[in-house]
């Protein structure tokens, strides 16, 4: 059986000449179909540009990206738009502020030409948690986690196949972030999703991945699986200081 | 009673919706806009002209072109009769004033309507595709903003004759640029935003980006900017009327009178004073409501 998605030498470059960034170096992975893949670094190791890059918003310099055995097209044709969709990190930055959440969400029916616009969007703010009453507010009417609900709400509302999440809670409260994972996680579940997640939470990705990928540095460092980080059966050094890291504050 | 019920639905959390969320957004602007006095007072100067514009011949007492008698009306100061005097051809100033408020408003809005979308357009494409689209359309900027802006529409008016329609066209041609370049800047921080990125991969197209997305926040900026810039316009307009290549006589245009009453300046002051005062009154409440929007539309102040 083939993944659904393939990744393959995936290489980023950004600028030319002096000013030349190698933002992602040769990185490859696989994802099944259904699956949730983690992948963990430090910021500036490179792991949001992989998403941006499987989307189009980052330039491919090098490698290939497969989707369901299809090799991914330049510029990504619509149908890719309702296969693969995208949450950003950063709620406050990724709803248009003069926006109603009921233009956010009627845009991409819109665009694909959907004909029942009126339920799906209702059906997708329930599936998200939020009520009828939310459709028509503003954005600057909502709290971060409400906003980040919108964002899933959004990217669901085309039934893609995968959702690349980046970052999606980090830039929300504990307790907010527990209520998000939750959600995303139901989900993945209900609706047979597939999830690539960027973090550089280990706790997060422990929690909703089973296998993840450790980057630093533009380049993969290694493949682990869940219960391989939670007995702390990392090879690599670099992985064990992000498991010492992550432990946090502890009393000596 | 029904006040506060209206009231309370224009603020409600949670519209049912997308008029009354609309409705709301609106009311909550102008409630900000009501608690600034000055931007009050230019947006009751700027009611008043249009107000003039509309009910003009209501308003004013005598015909603005046919004057009275020549022997005996002439350059008679402001008096109950006459409330801002007469003219040389014994027209009365108030009611050229008031006629004159026409063409003024006409000239406005003509150059607002021509002159923006202009500016937006060309500003919000080379801000948001960058690279040789930018480059090609920015130079093109350059030069129109490299012309003296009177003497460029100096030059269109002798080459398309003189004439308030020809002044307004001269004025919006030149009038663009700055717009553009305001636009362009606001789409270049704009344009790398989640939100663009992410109706981007919703499988917009660049049209449907550049008009449904970021024009609206450009929007703001720019209308306070024409705002502000009214002011300047009536000015080029009375200037185009003074030097005789705007409205033509015996077109009451504000300009164009003050050029008349020039000859008369040190014995007869009202002729030429009583429409000075008509443009600075005009232009200083299009600058006071400009700076009052200025503080209410703009995007950074909320999130």
């Amino acid at each position: 059986m083939t993944a659904l998605i393939e990744v393959r030498d995936l290489a980023v470059t950004f600028g030319s000449g002096r000013q030349q960034v190698r933002a992602v170096r040769g990185v490859s992975f696989d994802v099944e179909q259904g699956e949730s893949f983690g992948l963990v670094g430090e910021s500036g190791s490179g792991k949001s540009t992989v998403l941006r890059a499987i989307c189009g918003l980052a330039p491919m310099t090098g490698g290939t990206v497969h989707i369901g055995g299809k090799p991914l097209k330049t510029p990504r044709d619509p149908a890719f738009y309702q296969q693969v969709q995208m949450v950003f990190q950063d709620p406050y930055g990724s709803i248009h502020p003069r926006h109603t959440i009921d233009r956010v969400l009627s845009e991409p029916l819109a665009i694909h030409g959907f004909k029942d616009a009126e339920t799906r969007i209702e059906r997708a703010l329930e599936d998200v948690g939020l009520g009828r009453g939310f459709r028509f507010r503003y954005p600057h009417q909502l709290s971060g986690g409400q906003r980040q609900r919108v964002a899933i709400a959004r990217a669901l509302i085309l039934e893609p196949q995968i959702l690349l999440l980046d970052e999606p809670t980090s830039a929300l409260d504990a307790s907010i972030q527990a209520e998000v994972l939750n959600l995303l996680d139901a989900l993945r579940v209900d609706k047979g999703l597939t999830y690539v997640l960027v973090s550089h939470d280990l706790a997060v990705v422990s929690h909703m991945c089973r296998r993840l990928l450790v980057m630093q540095h533009g380049q993969a460092v290694e493949e682990l699986t869940r219960d391989a980080l939670q007995a702390r059966a990392a090879t690599k050094d670099y992985t064990r200081q992000l498991l010492v890291a992550s432990e946090g504050f502890k009393a000596p | 009673m029904s006040d506060v019920t209206t009231r309370d639905w224009l603020l409600s959390d949670r519209p049912a919706s997308r008029r009354q969320a609309r409705l709301g957004q609106a009311y909550r602007t102008w409630s900000q806009l009501r608690r600034n006095k000055l931007a009050m007072v230019g947006l009751s100067i700027v009611v008043v002209l249009i107000l003039m514009a509309i009910f003009a011949d209501v308003i004013a007492p005598y015909d603005p072109i046919v004057g009275g008698d020549l022997r005996t009306e002439r350059l008679l100061p402001p008096s109950w009769t006459h409330l801002m005097g007469t003219d040389d051809q014994a027209r009365d100033i108030f009611s050229r004033i008031v006629h004159g408020s026409r063409l003024t408003l006409m000239v406005v809005a003509l150059v607002a309507v021509i002159a923006t979308p202009i500016g937006l357009a060309v500003g919000t494409t080379a801000g948001y595709f960058g690279g040789w689209v930018d480059v090609v359309l920015m130079r093109i900027t350059d030069i129109f903003l490299a012309f003296p802006r009177l003497i460029l529409a100096l030059a269109f008016v002798a080459a398309l004759g003189p004439g308030i329609e020809n002044a307004i066209i001269a004025i919006a041609i030149t009038s663009w640029p700055p717009y553009a370049r305001l636009a362009r800047a606001e789409t270049m921080q704009i344009r790398d935003a989640d939100y663009i990125a992410a109706i981007r991969l919703q499988g917009a197209g660049s049209a449907r980006i550049i008009w449904g997305h970021v024009v609206p926040l450009c929007l703001s900026s720019v209308i306070v900017r024409v705002t502000l810039d009214m002011a300047g316009i009536i000015l080029t307009a009375a200037g185009l009327g003074f030097l005789g290549l705007g409205a033509q006589p015996p077109q009451p245009e504000w300009g164009a009178m003050i050029a008349g009453g020039r000859r008369f300046m040190i014995d007869f002051w009202w002729v030429a004073t009583m429409p000075g005062i008509a443009i600075f009154v005009v232009s200083l409440g299009f600058n006071l409501l400009g700076d009052g929007l200025r503080d209410v539309l703009d995007p950074k102040g909320e999130t």
